[in-house]
């Protein structure tokens, strides 16, 4: 038994060493701990997501998708004449792609752009989507939860690594746009959209505030797609549930007619970064996306915990 | 196993219902559809036991456990898990409980080990700093230490099943609660794990032990209970249970006419005819008080004298299947 000696942490006072054997001796005492191991927990949850294969595909999709549009930009321009088609001007949103060839960093606003209405949160989608239904439908969710995780713990854990995952996708669309653009396309002071020209460095700063912004317009979907998660055993189905709300979102957001529910969908706001990018900022939109944000974490958050604290774990 | 029943200090203990492992009163779970999966459930199992729990598939040992692990809420009735009630003092209790519930459930892309220092973060109590002995010991205890860098999807069903177990004795264990640990297993690999079982019970752990193998209960497990239909139907020593009912006797004759009226004779019930093969159920012990217990060689010498020609002659051990197929009068069929 050379697990029990190795079990005899100095400062813990041994909840059990099963060598001597006397199981009734132990039963008064229940095992003591140091609070801060209940953290391992959280590590290991966030090293296991970033260890999937999948995760790290999603992630090089993403990484990806600044680079095709960096080479599409340059290829586009390499005749010397501008970008065409003009879609700086529509006002729907703020595409930034003309002003790529003149500056590169205007590529990290292009690719979180073009990125946040699909790809990021439908990469968000399917690591929220998973994380409580596929464990509980690979058997494992009924492992953790009797080594005893403990439910709001395990929820806590799930829900921190999915705002750390919603971070972690925004920073690498926005690192490898930065290289991408840094590479293809010269660099220099900004000219904001509000016509002031920046320096490089405060465009920089701008671009990192810009970052934030886009993971924290991701944490109400992604608070969706963990409670989405706590409703079912098939982590399939909780992904495509979030993925399809995502869309729906966007749909219902594009009619007219529906206007009145638009200040409450989670995407109404999303584009509302690009205010960042001028001066004064407008603090307005930013301010009601965060706000928005806020309710749906606050909202799905709690149901998720009513919902997986109370659930009959039958997977 | 069954001969280390007597003078045990399990034994003594395993009416106090304050000291057992494990306890329940009442405990009924119906499913949303109406469905009563368990029904007033009163287990009780002894400490330092190896308690065998058997029914047919469908009678509620799944969901027993579950309730036991906190997994299910049941919908009356309470449940202590080492003197304690659950689900309320799960995050005390659960650290001292072991548990392979339905099979090994693995992240097919993490190594053995890693699957293991998965669960292992998963308990608060568990001590970082010996996370890795540890795991290490748990795996080097079921057989995998080989194995431990493969990645888990590569594991076979035994292996799988032997990393399970794995991840039940990473802390040294109050109790194990084994559901069905020798499923997938080669012959070789379940004596190990039976092997194993026996001396984690000598340790002093309680074992609750789930199986279909009733064999394997008989080998292993001190107490038993018999569930069909989510009810409790016999709970006792495995040696009371299987006393319960008598073995059979089979003999082996070319002429079996004259065997059966000479076994009826000496009051043996349930006579069967196969070929040559005639079998019987003995008379019960003290069915006939003044009877003295019936020798099973005077028997076979008044088929002799009666001229019948014995070709095999043998009682069939009264096991715990025919106790099994007694109280539940259905065998291994699922529970309609």
């Amino acid at each position: 038994m050379s697990r029990a000696e190795e079990t005899e942490a100095p400062d813990t006072g041994v909840p059990e060493t099963a060598d001597t054997g006397v199981p009734a001796e132990k039963a008064a005492r229940p095992p003591r701990a140091n609070p801060l191991w209940a953290l391992a927990l959280f590590r290991s949850e966030l090293t296991i997501t970033l260890r999937r294969w999948r995760t790290l595909a999603l992630l090089g999709v993403l990484a990806l998708i600044p680079i095709l549009i960096g080479i599409a930009v340059r290829i586009e321009t390499s005749d010397g004449g501008g970008f065409g088609g003009g879609r700086g001007g529509e006002g729907s949103g703020p595409a930034f792609f003309p002003q790529i060839t003149n500056n590169g960093i205007f590529l990290v606003f292009a690719s979180l752009a073009a990125t946040l209405p699909v790809f990021l949160p439908m990469v968000i989608g399917v690591i929220a989507g998973d994380a409580i239904a596929g464990e509980a439908g690979s058997g494992t969710l009924r492992y953790l939860l009797v080594a005893p995780a403990g439910r709001t713990r395990l929820l806590l854990a799930k829900f921190t690594t999915t705002m750390a995952f919603c971070l972690i996708a925004t920073l690498v669309v926005a690192l490898s746009s930065l290289v991408t653009g840094a590479l293809l396309f010269p660099l220099g002071d900004v000219t904001l959209i509000s016509g002031i020209t920046v320096s490089f460095e405060e465009a920089l700063l701008r671009a990192l505030g810009v970052a934030a912004l886009v993971a924290l317009s991701l944490v109400g979907i992604a608070t969706v797609g963990l409670f989405i998660s706590t409703l079912t055993n098939s982590g399939i189905a909780a992904m495509a549930t979030t993925v399809g709300l995502v869309i729906t979102a966007q749909i219902l957001d594009t009619i007219p007619q529906l206007h009145a529910i638009h200040p409450y969908l989670f995407p109404h706001f999303w584009l509302s970064f690009a205010d960042l990018l001028r001066e004064p900022v407008y603090w307005d939109e930013l301010v009601k996306n965060l706000g928005l944000q806020g309710l749906y974490v606050a909202v799905f958050g709690s149901a998720a915990w009513a919902r997986f604290t109370a659930k009959d774990i039958t997977a | 196993m069954t001969t280390q029943n007597e003078g045990e200090p399990v034994e003594q203990r395993s009416t106090e219902g304050d000291d057992a492992a494990v306890e329940t009163r009442g405990l009924t779970k119906r499913y949303r559809g109406g469905q009563l999966a368990v029904d007033a459930l009163e287990l009780s199992v002894p400490r330092g036991s190896v308690f065998g729990f058997l029914g047919p598939n469908g009678s509620g040992k799944t969901t027993t456990i579950r309730m036991l692990m906190g997994l299910i809420e049941p919908t009356s009735g309470r449940a202590r898990l080492l003197g304690e009630p659950m689900p309320r003092a799960a995050r005390s209790v659960l650290p001292r409980v072991g548990a392979l519930i339905e099979g090994p459930a693995l992240y097919p892309f993490l190594t053995g080990r890693d699957n293991l220092l998965r669960y292992d973060a998963a308990d608060p109590t568990a001590d970082p700093r010996t996370r890795a002995p540890r795991v290490a010991a748990a795996l080097d205890r079921v057989g995998l230490a080989a194995a431990a860098g493969k990645k888990a999807r590569a594991y076979s069903l035994g292996m799988k099943q032997r990393l399970g177990l794995a991840a039940a004795l990473l802390q040294p264990r109050e109790l194990l609660v084994l559901d069905e640990p020798t499923n997938g297993l080669d012959p070789q690999g379940m004596r190990e794990i039976r092997a194993l079982v026996r001396e984690l019970a000598e340790e002093g752990t309680t074992v609750f032990l789930s199986s279909h193998l009733l064999d394997e209960i008989e080998q292993v497990c001190t107490h038993a209970a018999v569930m069909a239909q989510g009810r409790l139907i016999a709970q006792g020593t495995v040696a009371e249970l299987a006393a319960g009912s008598r073995g059979r006797l089979a003999v082996t004759t070319p002429d079996p006419v004259d065997a059966v009226r000479v076994l009826k004779e000496h009051g043996v019930t349930d006579l069967v005819v196969l070929d040559e093969r005639v079998s019987g159920e003995l008379p019960l012990p003290g069915a006939a008080v003044d009877d003295p217990p019936l020798e099973l060689a005077d028997l076979n010498a008044a088929l002799v004298r009666a001229g019948v020609r014995v070709r095999a002659f043998g009682a069939e051990r009264a096991s715990l299947e025919d106790a099994f197929v007694a109280l539940t009068g259905e065998g291994f069929d699922v529970a309609g």
